[in-house]
């Protein structure tokens, strides 16, 4: 094959000027990396003189194959973004279609989202913090962590019959609605988990290791931050409250009582603090929501979106075509484009999408935070130390599957 | 719609305005793309560069669309900015001298598009690896081609096989 190949994605920095500069190469493949990223780290002694960062080992061509897949099937493959909180990608996907579609949800299923999409939260900031503590050896947080996220999963399996990638979402409503028990259980989850961030804090918030480790180390400036389009808890440690739950609200959030943690130093620690007080108030949201979850379908009745009952599709003629129709054509959604962002655990988790008035997205581009996140990190660890690099990437919780898509 | 400041203010760079479910849509020349951002920046704290990327139209004149989305923190708005650029050599001006967000997100349009971003001194490729052929997400790029085997390469980027 006479193809002409360009030389490796090798970094700049392999050749140092200074020949007391040594590089250091971390990842693909890595303990540290959870995920797979690459960092090409260009080292005098202990301190990190410049960085390069490559992403990509997972990618898997998300956009390509939504392209290729009715709306429906697209759900399944949003999951996959941010596995640590699925139901946040498909409820943003699937408000993005239902928008376009101009469809109207039932209010049991808006609020049953915004129920979710906040205990979904917490799963992916325990899994954030958890990962992140325990690179710094901080074992029994990590344990403990995993327990809380652990049962979350289990919990959300008995509604959803997966523990990661749920696929929950139906354009126009949900898959089902919620099975006997699962609120009451919902509420031992919730109190299991305060009583477990009780001793995270315990355990960690004034541990002198844990401070010093944390405090002025990967710092940033509100500015800095904006520059870099960082967006979520990364911003918010800065002291900027900007959240799309409150800024713009989506979902049931503008009936929602909650506030917006912010930090101060736009330190690891505030990172580290700013996501354990987003998880009281996620379970404060939680709790709202139960109280406020109104009765009635969880989905809507529009025939244009939803499939027909199946003993009408084995019964009747006219059922039987539309099951057809929608399942090999799929959702006929009107051509237009919108831009849907919500605040997913990360940050601005935004689905551009493209219709051409068929069965299958035009086009479909994910704005997804870990990639922008990844964009700026060599600013945060460069002129920091080597053993920095860790908690640092730790707590701008890189989900691979979101970075590369 | 017609009193909105931001398209009023840009009323001489715009070729058609519209509005996406609340959101404004500017569609502008591709020459005065880093003024307006510029003005955006500074005049209406447009600061958080949210995303770029690009739509083929395979059977339109000029080719490609170019889609900015910026924020701004200040205002609580959105903002869409779109550019239509055509082949052979499809280029457009940087953002990264005014966003380092841009630096990131240019390079993934580069390889996914074939579109040169004029000013970002790093367009290598990020989501693929160097010696990926074609542009992936090119209407023209069909699903199930295959790419060529890229041979083991030692430390300084020479292939060890075959010689």
């Amino acid at each position: 094959m006479d193809v002409e190949y360009g030389p490796p994605v090798r970094s700049p920095l392999q050749e140092t000027a200074d020949p007391d500069h040594v590089v250091v190469n971390i990842g693909p493949s890595h303990p540290a990396t959870h995920g797979t990223v690459q960092i090409i780290a260009e080292i005098d002694g202990e301190s990190v003189k410049r960085a390069d960062i490559h992403c990509g080992y997972l990618h898997r061509g998300f956009e390509k194959e939504a392209e290729h897949h009715t709306y429906h099937n697209v759900i399944p493959y949003t999951d996959r973004l941010n596995y640590c909180s699925a139901l946040n990608n498909n409820f943003a996907y699937a408000e993005a279609v239902e928008q376009l579609l101009g469809v109207e949800l039932t209010p049991r299923c808006i609020w049953l989202r915004t129920l979710l999409s906040e205990y979904n939260r917490i799963a992916d900031h325990v899994t954030c913090v958890a990962a992140s503590v325990m690179e710094l050896g901080a074992m029994t947080a990590f344990l403990y962590m995993m327990t809380v996220r652990d049962y979350i999963y289990e919990h959300l399996n008995h509604l959803t019959g997966a523990r990661l990638t749920y696929s929950y979402v139906r354009i126009g409503g949900l898959a089902r609605d919620l099975p006997d028990g699962w609120l009451e259980r919902l509420e031992e989850v919730l109190q299991f988990t305060e009583r477990y961030l009780e001793r995270i804090h315990g355990l960690l918030d004034r541990n002198r290791i844990f401070v010093d480790r944390m405090r002025n180390v990967g710092k940033m400036s509100t500015a800095h931050a904006l520059n870099w389009g960082y967006t979520g808890p990364m911003l918010r440690s800065t002291g900027l409250a900007m959240d799309i739950r409150k800024d713009n609200p989506y979902l049931a959030y503008g009936e929602l009582d909650f506030d917006v943690p912010v930090g101060i130093n736009g330190d690891n620690y505030d990172r580290y603090y700013v996501r354990m007080c987003e998880i009281d108030e996620s379970i404060a949201m939680v709790r709202q929501c139960v109280r406020k979850l109104p009765g009635g379908p969880v989905s809507i009745e529009d025939p244009r979106v939803m499939l027909p009952k199946k003993e009408l599709v084995y019964n009747q003629i006219e059922s039987l075509i539309h099951h057809f129709k929608l399942v090999i054509d799929g959702i006929q959604v009107p051509a237009g484009e919108i831009y849907v962002a919500h605040e997913s655990p990360n940050g601005e988790l935004g689905f551009y999408l493209i219709s051409d008035g068929g069965g299958r997205p035009y086009k479909l581009h994910v704005r997804a935070p870990s990639f922008v996140h990844v964009g700026g990190l060599h600013t945060l660890i460069e002129g920091g130390q080597l053993a920095d690099i860790v908690p640092t990437f730790g707590s701008i919780n890189m989900i691979g599957g979101e970075c590369d898509r | 719609m017609h009193d909105d400041p931001i398209a009023e203010a840009l009323r001489e760079h715009v070729v058609e305005r519209g509005d996406s479910f609340g959101m404004l849509v500017l569609r502008i020349y591709p020459s005065t793309l880093r003024p307006v951002v510029a003005r955006l920046k500074d005049e209406f704290g447009f600061d958080l560069f949210l995303d770029v990327t690009a739509i083929d139209y395979p059977a339109r004149a000029p080719r490609f669309d170019v889609v900015y989305h910026l924020l701004s923190p200040r205002l609580k708005r959105r903002v869409r900015l779109k550019l239509a650029i055509g082949e052979p050599d499809p280029v457009v001006q940087s953002l990264t001298s005014l966003y380092g967000a841009a630096r990131y997100m240019e390079r993934e349009t580069h390889e996914m598009y074939g579109i040169r971003f004029d000013g970002n001194d790093d367009l290598r490729p990020i989501l693929l690896y160097e010696g990926f052929v074609g542009h992936p997400l090119r209407k023209d790029y069909p699903m199930e081609r295959e790419q060529p085997i890229v041979p083991y390469r030692d430390q300084s980027g020479r292939s060890t096989e075959g010689t």
